[in-house]
């Protein structure tokens, strides 16, 4: 593994970990909140986003997709909250409703667009394409420290790289907050901790993560990245900091091995050809949470006893 | 433009046409229908991990097919993947809700991705292959009925109404499990066979539209016309038929609509009519839509403010609630410096009198008033019989004196 | 007689009877000695009326109860109240201040069931979680506040759970640990949904132990409960609601067969005599 590593491997790798770890460790808010869907939602408004910013500017650039992609999403956001509340829906069905809606018309724009000539199709928002940011400039691994080199790297990795750290910024500044909000909201708002304004910028954040990295890796694989890692540190632990960090470690190991077992394990097999990273790192993180449901150590239900109460 | 539609909406668009757009109806009720029994359920996305769960299967079938007889189109081979694929996703939604402390939502996501990446995987295994002919099943990522062969439409059509006289037979067992599980294993049902011939159901809707609709938008086809038929009716009954007709209307508009020229898919014209049906159900329901609980709501603010205003003018209370003196302002019952009017008098009293009939009623007739959800904003006149009210009266007087 | 011995009641608790005053400076000016004051507080449920136009103005250092019947918006008038839900009208002062200005004097307890107890965090967590206020934005606890959260659960009998997942608790046990969480917040009024729900006797004995000692101290406390049979032993004042306040003052004088009949309907009374104790559970009629 050397200079062509470096060029072709070392980027995709990293930016499957960036996006990885920050959408895992958001999940772990998401799964404890039971709103594991909304990932589910909110990637799936990515395409009506991209396809409406293609119509308004005319250019498929990175700027332009990422603010119609995350546009649409903090609507589907707001009208997701406003079907669920005026028409008294239960969560899943209103978000049912508008993620389906939306890509609808997702769809239907994009077949009246005369997008042959572009590169903006329905497969790739949908599955993404790892392998195709390449760093050409990089000549071996002394580039990691030839600054010129490293001001060519393709934007998707400081774009994740920036994710990331707002996200652990996110998490950190209003950890209390996430806590409570998250355990008792009834108590969060009365002791001032506002349990909907901390939930709506968790979603927030999580629309941003997953436009930013849908480019990269396909709407739907994030949401593999959103839910596997965090449910499966969920069954290894009791404490939330601690499953964050299982959350983080599944992640980097789901990204790691998906990215090598796609990029070379055809190869090894024989195959000329390599699979898709980004569905192999999808499918090694399902393989992580299937473990975990069959021998994570605190796989089992606890606080049942709450139910029958001491009585 | 305008000839094609009235054409293709009589079915009078080719066979071909016409049978997609009749399979296309019965599938929307069936759809609907089995959807409702989701959505009583509070399982409405549970047919979202199916659909994504069915392209491993798609690409492992076209795969295996292909290598065995070198074309890997055949499409009661490529649903038989299918709905293999997506029963062992639904397999596994069940045991990670039931043996893990990991709630359905997590599962029903982690089973969509994980299939879905898995079945990117075998896509590009696909594209790589010599035969990799991947038209066949790209067809069903977003569906597409436009180049559907006659063999395909007759499937679909024949399948399709197969399921809706499936749900038909059911309807009485699905519809006691979802009114109440203790109440339904009393009566007989087996409830656990029940749901499992829900899921069934659900799985087979599924596969059979993935040609038609696609299979990131076949979820709607459960999801949005149950939810529109929500609104309409109370009753579990009621709410079916209205999600099979709101399913059937949608998919046979969408299928039409999409059969007059390219750039028209029909599983998103399905779901964007289907939406725009739940848009109005939301807005207009009188039942339970927006406009109608925004007035009730208001009307109920206001009847409050006035009782409230009403009874402190009969103490000499002063008022402070803007909204409490603009209720009373409007309605003549205060002067605009807040001093009481002759009208603002005579209403206080009477609501003075109201108040005081519905208390004694409550004090005499507990069960009764409890039992009625009478508090006391309803006039008691129109509330009870006339000569209750004069008892009541004549009661009240009593005391006084 | 028994209209206007109602009125005669609503009057001499609530000092201002149905008077709405938005302008919560001048409700607060009339009830500078009460902890808590609601007036014509009125929440609505899809367009039906859950609680109507409730007054209620609590003593200061009273232990009150909340009853009435399943469904007759107990909950949902300390939630409103407190503004956790949204009210269509009314008006809530506490200490003479308007309810948002006096949270900090104010502790609430959940009612048991509503949160999930599988959740990540340990005892300790869940008492520290009492000192948000006293933290705010971007602080966190240090060891002074563990010591301080590991008295108050010493003060339920829980301090040897301290570092227990809270999902291995019993429902007893973690009823304890709501209350060591607001006793960490200091305040000077408790509002309590259902403490007495579904705990064993040991748990019932210490929550009761903690609120009299908290009473002594010169505490409010208001506990929506729903035991009839523990009511005249454990309260001093009662408030009865069935969406609209049936009675409410002193438990001797408000706690009487012909209020709770009111409230519950008379089937709750009719095996039962004179008393004003009722049967122990009426939702198990």
């Amino acid at each position: 593994m050397g200079a062509d590593f470096v060029m072709l491997g070392l980027v995709p790798l990293v930016v499957g970990v960036l996006t990885s770890v920050a959408c895992a460790l958001l999940g772990n808010f998401l799964v404890l909140r039971r709103q594991a869907l909304i990932g589910d939602a909110v990637s799936h408004v990515v395409l009506p986003g991209i396809v409406l910013a293609y119509l308004a500017t005319g250019t498929v650039a990175a700027g332009a997709m990422l603010l119609g992609a995350g546009a649409a999403a903090i609507a589907a956001l707001v009208l997701i909250e406003i079907v669920r509340r005026a028409g008294r829906i239960e969560p899943g069905a209103a978000m049912g409703v508008v993620f389906t809606a939306l890509f609808a018309a997702g769809v239907l724009l994009l077949e009246q667009t005369d997008t042959g000539k572009v590169h903006l199709d329905v497969e790739h928002a949908l599955y993404g394409n790892l392998e195709s940011i390449v760093w050409f400039a990089a000549d071996g691994w002394g580039s990691l420290l030839d600054p010129a080199a490293l001001a060519e790297l393709p934007p998707p990795v400081p774009r994740l790289a920036l994710a990331l750290a707002a996200v652990i910024a996110f998490i950190a500044l209003f950890w209390k907050e996430l806590f409570i909000g998250t355990f008792d909201p009834g108590f969060a708002e009365s002791v001032g901790a506002r349990p909907g304004l901390t939930g709506f910028a968790l979603v927030v954040m999580v629309a941003v993560v997953a436009v930013m990295a849908f480019d990269a890796v396909g709407a739907i694989i994030v949401v593999a990245m959103f839910i596997c890692p965090a449910g499966a540190a969920r069954l290894m632990t009791d404490r939330l900091l601690p499953q964050l960090a299982w959350s983080v470690a599944f992640a980097t190991a789901a990204a790691v091995a998906g990215y090598m077992l796609a990029a070379y394990g055809p190869l090894w097999l024989g195959f000329a050809s390599s699979v898709s990273a980004a569905g192999m790192i999808a499918t090694v993180s399902g393989g992580i949470l299937a473990l975990a449901c069959l021998v994570g150590p605190r796989r089992h239900r606890r606080g049942m006893q709450a139910a029958d109460g001491g009585a | 433009m305008l000839d094609a539609f009235v054409a293709a909406l009589f079915l009078q668009a080719g066979y071909n046409t016409a049978l997609v757009t009749a399979g296309a109806a019965v599938l929307g009720a069936s759809a609907g229908a089995i959807g409702a029994f989701m959505l009583l359920r509070k399982r409405s996305l549970v047919s979202d991990a199916i659909s994504h769960a069915t392209l491993p299967g798609l690409a492992l079938a076209f795969i295996v097919m292909a290598l065995a007889t070198g074309d890997g189109r055949f499409m009661p081979g490529l649903l038989a993947g299918a709905a293999l694929s997506a029963g062992l996703g639904l397999v596994a939604v069940e045991w990670i809700t039931r043996r893990t402390r990991l709630t359905e939502d997590v599962a029903i996501g982690a089973v969509l991705s994980v299939f879905f990446g898995l079945g990117i995987v075998l896509l590009t295994v696909i594209q790589a292959m010599d035969t990799g002919r991947q038209a066949g099943i790209s067809g069903f990522l977003l569906g597409s009925t436009a180049g559907m062969l006659r063999s395909e439409a007759e499937v679909i059509a024949v399948a399709a109404t197969l399921t809706g006289l499936a749900i038909f037979v059911l309807r009485r067992p699905l519809t006691l499990v979802c009114f109440d599980q203790e109440y339904a294993a009393t009566q007989g049902v087996n409830v656990r066979a029940t749901d499992l011939a829900t899921m069934a159901l659900v799985l087979a809707v599924t596969v059979i539209g993935l040609k038609v609709a696609g299979l990131v938008l076949i979820v709607a086809l459960t999801i949005l016309p149950p939810v529109a038929a929500r609104f309409w009716t109370n009753r579990v009954e009621r709410m079916v038929l209205i999600a099979a007709a709101i399913g059937a209307v949608a998919a046979y508009l969408g299928a039409v609509v999409s059969s007059l020229g390219p750039g028209l898919p029909t599983g998103a014209l399905i779901v964007l009519v289907s939406f725009a049906i739940f848009l109005f159900s939301l807005v207009f329901s009188p039942l339970r839509g927006l406009l109608a609980g925004q007035m009730t709501t208001l009307a109920l603010r206001k009847r409050v403010h006035e009782r409230q205003g009403l009874l402190a003018l009969a103490r000499d209370e002063p008022i402070y609630d803007p909204l409490t003196l603009k209720v009373l302002r409007r309605a003549g019952y205060i002067r605009a410096d807040g001093a009481a009017t002759l009208e603002g008098r005579s209403a206080a009293l009477a609501a003075t009198r109201e108040e005081a009939l519905w208390g004694l009623y409550r004090k005499l007739f507990p069960d009764q008033a409890l039992n009625a959800d009478y508090h006391g904003l309803t006039p008691i006149n129109e509330a009870l019989p006339p000569d209750v009210v004069r008892d009541l009266e004549q009661r009240c007087n009593l005391r006084a004196a | 007689m028994c209209v206007f011995r109602r009125l005669k009641i609503r009057t001499m608790n609530a000092v201002t009877p149905q008077l709405v005053a938005r302008d919560g400076r001048k409700l607060a000016r009339e009830n500078v000695e009460s902890p808590f004051a609601i007036s014509g507080l009125t929440v609505s449920y899809g367009g039906r009326p859950a609680v109507l136009s409730v007054d209620f103005v609590t003593p200061p250092g009273a232990m009150v109860a909340i009853i009435g019947p399943n469904g007759a918006g107990k909950s949902t008038l300390i939630k409103a109240a407190l503004g956790i839900v949204p009210r269509l009208s009314g008006e809530v002062t506490a200490f003479g201040l308007p309810r948002e200005k006096a949270m900090a004097r104010i502790a609430y307890v959940p009612q048991r069931a509503s949160v999930d107890w599988d959740f990540p965090a340990t005892v300790i967590d869940v008492v520290m979680m009492g000192y948000y206020r006293r933290l705010g934005l971007f602080r966190f606890a240090g060891t002074r506040l563990r010591r301080s959260a590991l008295a108050c659960l010493e003060r339920v009998g829980m301090a040897a759970f301290a570092d227990r997942q809270i999902g291995q608790l019993s429902g007893g046990q973690q009823q304890r640990v709501f209350i060591a969480r607001a006793l960490a917040q200091e305040a000077d009024l408790y509002i309590m949904d259902e403490p007495f729900a579904g705990v064993d006797a040991v748990t019932e004995r210490a929550i009761i132990a903690v609120l009299k000692d908290l009473k002594a101290a010169g505490k409010t406390i208001i506990c929506v409960h729903h035991d009839l049979g523990t009511v005249t032993e454990y309260f001093d004042h009662v408030l009865l609601i069935n969406v609209r306040r049936v009675a409410a003052g002193p438990v001797d004088e408000v706690f009487t067969i012909d209020n709770l009949q009111e409230t519950y309907g008379g089937r709750l009374l009719t095996a039962e005599n004179a008393g004003g104790v009722a049967p122990a559970s009426p939702q198990a009629l």
